[in-house]
């Protein structure tokens, strides 16, 4: 006879159902390397067919395997082929028609996201990422779905400012066109440096051109589960047994995921891909990264020894993670987005968190300045400035970085922005009032960084 | 693959402690054709909880359809019940 221990499964049923430990996302990386013709139609139409037959049972099997394990599977996303690179063949290109198309078919299989509208211009322009960069706003103000995504800089090229200039203007020009909903079009769209191919979350999924053609790849959560079994710790327990205790946690929670990501993958008879190990908080109270900075003995998100708790708290996500993983990737860490960690905001509203503090916090978490509102009516060149600062950040530390900032036209900061569901509600942040203007139009590449004498 | 694995299930049952918890578990359970191979009882924080570790092999419903039942029962009698394969525990909990 099969033993079973029940202290575990009362700790796995606690897990799931008090601590929020949940699957955030199965995401289906989809590539459309072959979608390419000389006609837009033809492109559109093919994109469509590929998305319905690789995805049209997709939302039910995983819907089956939730069901199974009662373990939340909460969203359901396709990340496809940077469609800068798929809709430059066409002799009319119409990124605008090619995105309602892709909203189309996410909407037709059920899926909460679908990303890949994306460029990849760390080193420069092609002319048709130029007028893919031209259609971003409109395609995001157009579409329900869609997300988009641009990488700008890598530690091996170094920085396109041209095009942190242009993300700004897009950025901007988002918030514009879909400002009757607090500019929720920004929400949807985030710049990188260091993009990685692999990444499940959103907005930044997309399927890298050196990934196979298809793969479904897995993003875990659980800070509820991390933050209450440090809570359970003594006061005086040091960062050794604190350290232990969150890889001990990880490691439980990236085993779900990878059992999960294995089975819907057999079902849906694709190979799985990677587990991304991130710790992606909710606006849900006890499923917040703010409440672990708390538990480790911080008053508040933001206090002065933050940054060591993030950096202590990622390493040790990761650490425990990649043993209970065959394949780890994507961003993996922890995420700090403002808007969708309840503590988070709090800790804004409070005046403890502000962009300065979060931009150090950048340097040592799994992504960067994440869902932060800021006023409507903030220059595009600060923005720029904003967007530069966080590259700056990958560039020399080889991390990824990103920036998706929500620029809330007609508000302004101690006002709030509300996103609905996942996405949150945004207090708007002060940002620095002096001029970035001259620098930023300056233009041109930063050149890569030297990789040795560190200092 | 371990076909014997795959089929097994832990349901388990919580909730305030009363006459006929284990009656009318087992008998929905072999109305469903659902085998129990082991139980163990225990009070924790002042609930009761049953955890049952069974084959679901030979039943005659689907899983879904299982679950559905089992969640009426768990509203009949008042008691929470939970349904998992049983391979996330073995999982998560050994290296």
């Amino acid at each position: 006879m099969q033993n079973f221990n029940q202290s575990q499964i009362i700790e796995t049923i606690e897990m799931i159902k008090i601590h929020h430990l949940d699957i955030r996302t199965t995401t289906l990386s989809l590539s459309l390397r072959d979608c390419c013709s000389s006609d837009v139609k033809k492109t559109a139409s093919k994109i469509y067919d590929k998305i319905l037959k690789y995805a049209s049972n997709f939302r039910m099997l995983a819907d089956e395997i939730e069901n199974e394990y009662s373990i939340p599977i909460v969203n359901k996303r396709i990340a496809l082929t940077p469609i800068s690179l798929i809709g430059e063949s066409c002799d009319n290109p119409d990124y605008v028609y090619l995105a309602k198309t892709i909203d189309k078919a996410g909407d037709e299989v059920g899926v909460d996201f679908i990303g890949g509208f994306s460029a990849l211009v760390d080193k420069g322009f092609t002319k048709g990422d130029l007028k893919f960069f031209e259609q971003i706003p409109e395609a995001l103000s157009l579409t329900n779905k869609l997300c988009s995504s641009v990488n700008l800089g890598t530690s091996k090229a170094g920085v396109n400012m041209d095009a942190v200039l242009k993300t700004a203007d897009v950025i901007k020009q988002t918030a514009i066109l879909t400002k009757d909903k607090d500019s929720i079009g920004a929400a949807k769209f985030v710049c990188f440096c260091n993009a990685v191919t692999d990444n499940p979350f959103m907005a930044g999924a997309f399927c890298g051109v050196n990934e196979a053609e298809c793969a479904l790849n897995v993003g875990v959560s659980g800070p509820g589960v991390v933050s209450s079994a440090i809570e359970g710790l003594d006061k005086s327990a040091d960062f050794k047994e604190v350290s232990n205790l969150i890889k001990k946690m990880a490691f439980k929670i990236t085993v779900a995921g990878e059992l999960i990501g294995k089975r819907l993958a057999d079902k849906l008879n694709i190979p799985f891909g990677v587990v991304d190990l991130s710790l992606a908080p909710t606006p849900n109270r006890g499923d917040s990264v703010a409440e672990i900075f708390k538990a480790m003995g911080l008053e508040m998100a933001g206090a002065h020894g933050t940054t060591m708790a993030l950096a202590m708290l990622n390493d040790a996500v990761k650490k425990g993670g990649i043993m209970a993983s065959s394949y780890v990737g994507g961003l993996s860490g922890a995420f700090i987005p403002v808007s969708e960690d309840l503590g988070m905001i709090e800790a804004s509203k409070a005046g403890s968190l502000t962009i300065d503090k979060l931009e150090a916090m950048t340097s040592v978490c799994s992504v960067g300045l994440d869902m932060i509102a800021i006023p409507g009516d903030t220059p595009n060149s600060t923005i720029a400035g904003m967007i530069a600062d966080e590259m700056a950040i990958g560039m020399i530390n080889k991390k990824t970085t990103a920036v998706r900032v929500i620029p809330v036209i007609g508000k302004t900061s101690g006002q709030s922005a509300n996103f609905g569901g996942l996405l949150g509600v945004a207090p708007i942040m002060k940002v620095n009032p002096y001029s970035s203007e001259i620098f930023v139009k300056r233009g041109g590449r930063v050149p890569a960084p030297l990789h040795s004498l560190n200092n | 693959m371990d076909l014997n694995k795959e089929n097994q299930v832990i349901i388990t049952v919580t909730g305030k402690d009363k006459v006929g918890i284990v009656a009318s578990v087992s008998n929905a359970l072999a109305q469903s054709g659902v085998n129990i191979e082991d139980i163990k009882q225990t009070i924790m924080q002042d609930s009761f909880v049953m955890i049952m570790l069974c084959d679901i092999k030979g039943m005659g419903i689907t899983f879904k359809e299982f679950k559905e039942k089992m969640l009426l029962l768990s509203e009949e009698i008042g008691m929470e019940i939970w349904v998992q394969k049983k391979d996330i525990f073995d999982k998560m909990h050994t290296i």
